[in-house]
């Protein structure tokens, strides 16, 4: 087995060729566990001061991605590297924050003592610990339980002091592996919040989910990847190029429909069909050939595309 | 302070904040007050005649029994480095813990020796606390020291070392409960082929003599406990002893030799080689 990669690498480019190199970048990252491929050539650039959604479907290799990124394990080829250093570089690990999908902390210490510990592992110098620590906790919402612990603390709270322990120490490149998957909605919103506040001060966020509407609010850029491959990427406007149109029509036969195929991609959910990629001039033409067929249209309704749609129509179109 | 020491510190800490220490430090002075009252009897016990036993006799049964009350510690600390050492790393890996705290610079290796570390300290400090402690209650009972107290604590504590070791080789892969059992079942199993080894020495069979040997190197545990039964024994029982020639050899809570300097040297490089080990596999291990 490859040891997995941990060593300062002496092929990094100068600390002054880092700073002007991209946030993250791979070549053709591959990862296998026996048979089983978890990711198939990840090539991909995320430019620093972006905020970057990694989206797929469950098992699609997100967390896979993530963890070779940041060294936790080792890629069967390919390569990558963070801030312009080679992945698994420990100099570069002082720059970075992350919370794990699987996030759990030291239950018999007070968040306080974590974030310490945290500062203390990063290593941040002791003089701004405390303000490293009250700045996390206030921008978490979890001041008040400074010196309770852990252990006492809730699924949501706990994945608030996992997002704290990574914004110690004002990060270059932050990774959110499903940051908000055990938050209420009002924590979904903080944690949006944070996510811009990080942007606008110039950290790059590698956002790892699959909830769909959070990725649409605050990334810059995605890409959508699918049994181990990225299916799609670019920034939100490339991707969300086209109009949706919903019809609610009735008394149309499955032939007919089958006719309306022209006018784009179709979802036929009985009475309300979807026509993907229409163009919006196009939709007096629909209406038209519908009445022909004798149907009889009760709401058209053009939209543009969500990054729901977009999604789905690009895992249809992998099957 | 370095990532290895910070381990260490947050393993001591994790088992003072989980009540392991002060759980420990209860049981040992139960045992240390019920022993110094069962060694008061012997002491004060008297014989049909109504005399107390004379002082000679009762140093040579303070001493065997010392040797069995050891025997017991060395296996409270053998079970408890092994139970404590089997989830050291596994536990931490299956609950996601170590993700966060990987990703930090720090490296795997550092994590392995800060932990081993951590819980040598608490050996150290549990086999050196509690040996002190029984030697002072038994002294108080009976007036009885043994020869070579010292060395009774370092090859006790190393006992306890050794167990840790395996555990936390045995955690880097396999998970908490059945690196535990599989330390403990190695420990026993040690024990039992080195009592085989003693009957071998009795019946003066070389081959099953060596299965002892082989388990001494293998698991050096057998080994130091022999070196702490020799720091137990008094002149007068080892004089008897080494009358009594290979018989008197043939017993697992008898010995009438150190260990020799080759196998201390063994054990010194036994360690080595299990770090080296332990921290090749955790380094090697997908997170």
């Amino acid at each position: 087995m490859a040891e997995v990669a941990e060593k300062i690498s002496t092929a990094a480019a100068p600390d002054g060729a880092a700073a002007g190199s991209p946030a993250i970048h791979t070549v053709e990252l591959s990862k296998r566990f026996g048979k089983t491929v978890a990711l198939a050539g990840l090539s991909m650039t995320v430019p620093r001061g972006e905020v970057f959604g990694f989206l797929g479907p469950n098992g699609a290799g997100k967390t896979t991605s993530v963890k070779l990124l940041l060294g936790l394990i080792a890629p069967s080829s390919g390569e990558g590297w963070l801030l312009g250093r080679p992945i698994g570089d420990l100099e570069t690990r002082r720059k970075i924050g992350y919370l794990p999908e699987l996030f759990r902390y030291q239950g018999w210490l007070s968040a306080n003592e974590v974030l310490a510990l945290h500062c203390e592992l990063a290593p941040l110098p002791r003089s701004s610990w405390e303000d490293e620590i009250k700045t996390a906790l206030d921008t978490v919402g979890l001041t008040d339980r400074a010196r309770d612990r852990v252990g006492t603390f809730s699924k949501g709270m706990q994945q608030r002091l996992g997002l704290a322990v990574a914004l110690l120490g004002e990060p270059e490149l932050v990774f959110l592996d499903e940051p908000t998957s055990a938050l209420d909605p009002v924590g979904r919103h903080d944690v949006r919040e944070i996510i811009r506040g990080l942007a606008s001060r110039g950290t790059a966020v590698f956002l790892n989910s699959h909830l769909l509407s959070e990725v649409e609010q605050v990334c810059d850029r995605v890409a959508v990847v699918d049994h181990g491959r990225v299916i799609a990427s670019g920034t939100m406007d490339q991707l969300l190029s086209g109009t949706t149109v919903r019809v609610r029509a009735s008394g149309l036969e499955p032939g007919d429909k089958a006719k309306l195929v022209r006018f784009g991609e179709l979802d036929d959910e009985g009475d309300y069909m979807t026509f993907a990629n229409l163009n919006v001039e196009r939709v007096p033409e629909l209406v038209a050939a519908i009445v022909a067929m004798g149907g009889r249209v009760y709401e058209v309704a053009p939209r543009h595309q969500t990054l729901e749609d977009r999604f789905l129509q690009l895992l249809e179109e992998e099957k | 302070m370095p990532p290895v020491l910070v381990i260490a510190r947050l393993t001591v800490q994790e088992a003072s904040r989980r009540r392991l220490l002060i759980a420990l430090v209860i049981l040992t002075l139960l045992v240390v007050g019920f022993s110094a009252w069962g060694f008061n009897k012997i002491a004060t016990v008297t014989t049909e005649n109504g005399l107390p036993l004379p002082p000679a006799q009762v140093k040579v049964i303070t001493s065997q029994l010392l040797i069995v009350v050891t025997f017991m510690y060395s296996g409270v600390l053998a079970l408890s480095a092994a139970v404590v050492a089997g989830p050291l790393i596994s536990s931490e890996v299956e609950s996601g813990l170590l993700l966060s705290m990987l990703a930090r610079p720090m490296r795997r290796s550092e994590v392995v020796i800060g932990k081993w570390l951590g819980l040598a300290v608490l050996i150290a400090i549990y086999a050196a606390g509690s040996a002190f402690l029984e030697i002072a209650a038994v002294d108080w009972a009976t007036g009885y020291v043994p020869p070579h107290p010292i060395e009774l604590v370092l090859f006790v504590g190393t006992e306890g070392l050794v167990l840790l070791s395996l555990g936390l080789l045995l955690s880097t892969r396999l998970s908490g409960i059945t690196g535990g059992v599989i330390a403990l079942v190695a420990w026993l199993m040690a024990w039992i082929a080195g009592v085989v080894g003693d009957i071998g020495i009795g019946l003066q069979n070389q081959a099953i003599e060596n299965v002892g040997t082989v388990s001494h190197l293998i698991l050096p545990t057998d080994g130091l406990w022999r070196g702490a039964v020799f720091a137990m024994e008094p002149d007068a029982v080892l004089a008897t002893l080494r009358a009594a020639g290979t018989v008197g050899r043939a017993n697992p809570f008898s010995a009438v030799d150190p260990p020799p300097i080759q196998f201390l040297m063994w054990v010194a490089a036994w360690f080595a080689v299990m770090l080296a080990l332990s921290v090749w596999s955790f380094r090697t291990r997908e997170l």
